[in-house]
């Protein structure tokens, strides 16, 4: 098995790439999006997770918790927020957060695996979307059942496809609504995903043809070596290869784009990330910034230094890879 | 154990150009612009690339196009057709060839 330690002292340092390309050191540009992962409870396995969320996991945020996110987006302004997990949705405080933050007029995002709308409990969601106005960006790693099967386990094209059809007949992708509807695509292995233009293109003609959907976008994210994703390419000795990969795709383009620069990630126990990779590593932000909530500072994170690693190749790798898709 | 084939020597294509710099520097130029996206796009040469190396059986390039493919955009399906065009290609070539046989068959035969 390779020695992935090695591996990674071998390489270029993400650093040394940004000092060749006159980008050191990364910083934020101002903060857009307010990223709150709600905890890593998700009633999917995936093989690719860079949280290694499970139906097993109790790291799930608190109400009090929520109520300190709140402050701190009253106080920063940020115009964005983006709701990820896990599986969002099965926080038991979900339905009252979202409340909240429509309240304080806020555009609301939300991840979703899709199956866990077709869950006991959980079928009136795309109403409550609705009524929050809330834009749903959902998981299906591709428009066959044995790819998007093979990432994400047994049967859960099938609960995708039903879920999606739940979401346009309350009008999410459907044109002239208002309710959009986006789609995430991954690579189903170490390779790095294709144009989103194009990919998009592929979605939108098959998910049609197919089973009579419809969407808005398509973005296209790279596996990052973290989590799941890491445990398989250490196990199917593909560490090397996909790791080089990244290093060699490195586009400034993409680094002048890459996403931390605009967001601040919170973690289920509120403390504060450069963005959800950083969190799921455990790197909390510093140089000066504020890393937990208790202590938030909008000055302080807006003019924050990023902490970088090596994971950071994989967004900045090709056409670059963010919460929204491509970014170069 | 010993094999003429080494996966990792793929990484290591630059080095043919060591001794005779100008000559990989035009094949790398000419390369890069046949596979740019053109009247066909990249996807469709990568599946192009990925039948002809079954064609002419080049593990360095099934490797390199099995990858170049899934970037693209393909997916193990059209990979499996455009590996099956390859192949009725070399078989038909193989069959059609049997003409030959025929012609020559029936100019010996009574």
């Amino acid at each position: 098995m390779e020695n992935t330690h090695e591996v990674l002292e071998k390489l270029k340092s993400f650093d040394i790439a940004l000092k060749e390309t006159n980008l050191y050191p990364l910083t934020s540009s101002g903060i857009k999006v307010f990223q709150i992962n709600l905890g890593k409870l998700c009633n999917q396995g995936c093989r690719h997770c860079h949280v290694e969320a499970g139906p097993d996991k109790k790291e799930i945020m608190t109400k009090e918790t929520m109520k300190m996110c709140l402050k701190a987006l009253r106080k920063g302004g940020y115009p964005v927020v983006d709701i990820t997990g896990g599986a969002p949705e099965m926080n038991p405080d979900y339905r009252w957060f979202v409340k909240e933050c429509k309240g304080l007029d806020r555009t609301i995002k939300t991840r979703t695996n899709l199956t866990v709308l077709t869950e006991n409990g959980y079928s009136d969601m795309p109403d409550f979307f609705k009524d929050n106005k809330v834009e749903i960006i959902a998981s299906l790693p591709y428009y066959l059942e044995s790819t998007t099967d093979t990432q994400r386990g047994s049967g859960i094209f099938k609960k995708s496809i039903e879920a999606l059809k739940m979401l346009n007949n309350t009008g999410y992708g459907v044109e002239g609504t208002g309710l959009t509807l986006n789609l995430v695509y991954n690579p189903c292995g170490a390779y790095l995903p294709p144009s989103q233009k194009s990919l998009e293109m592929d979605f939108k003609r098959e998910l049609k043809r197919r089973y009579g959907i419809s969407f808005n976008s398509l973005f296209t994210i790279t596996n990052m070596p973290i989590g799941r994703f890491f445990k398989f390419l250490r196990d199917s000795n593909n560490f090397v290869q996909y790791t080089e990969k990244l290093q060699s795709s490195y586009n400034p383009a993409a680094a002048v784009s890459v996403m931390c620069r605009e967001i601040v990630s919170i973690g289920w126990d509120g403390s504060i990330y450069d963005c959800d990779f950083n969190q799921m590593l455990g790197i909390r932000c510093n140089h000066g910034a504020p890393d937990h909530l208790r202590s938030f500072e909008p000055d302080k994170l807006n003019k924050r230094r990023i902490v970088t690693g090596f994971h950071c190749y994989g967004c900045t790798a090709g056409a670059g890879s963010s919460c929204t898709g491509a970014v170069a | 154990m010993n094999t003429y084939y080494n996966p990792e020597d793929l990484q290591k294509f630059s080095s043919v150009g060591k001794d005779a710099p100008e000559l990989w520097k035009k094949f790398n130029e000419w390369y890069g612009a046949v596979f740019a996206e053109g009247a066909l796009t990249e996807r469709e040469k990568a599946l192009i690339a990925l039948a002809v190396a079954h064609a002419i059986q080049c593990p360095y390039c099934i490797d390199a196009y099995t990858q170049a493919s899934l970037e693209k955009g393909a997916n193990k399906e059209q990979m499996t057709e455009a590996v099956h065009v390859a192949s009725a290609i070399r078989g038909g070539a193989s069959l059609v060839h049997g003409v030959q046989m025929r012609n020559a068959a029936e100019k010996i035969g009574m």
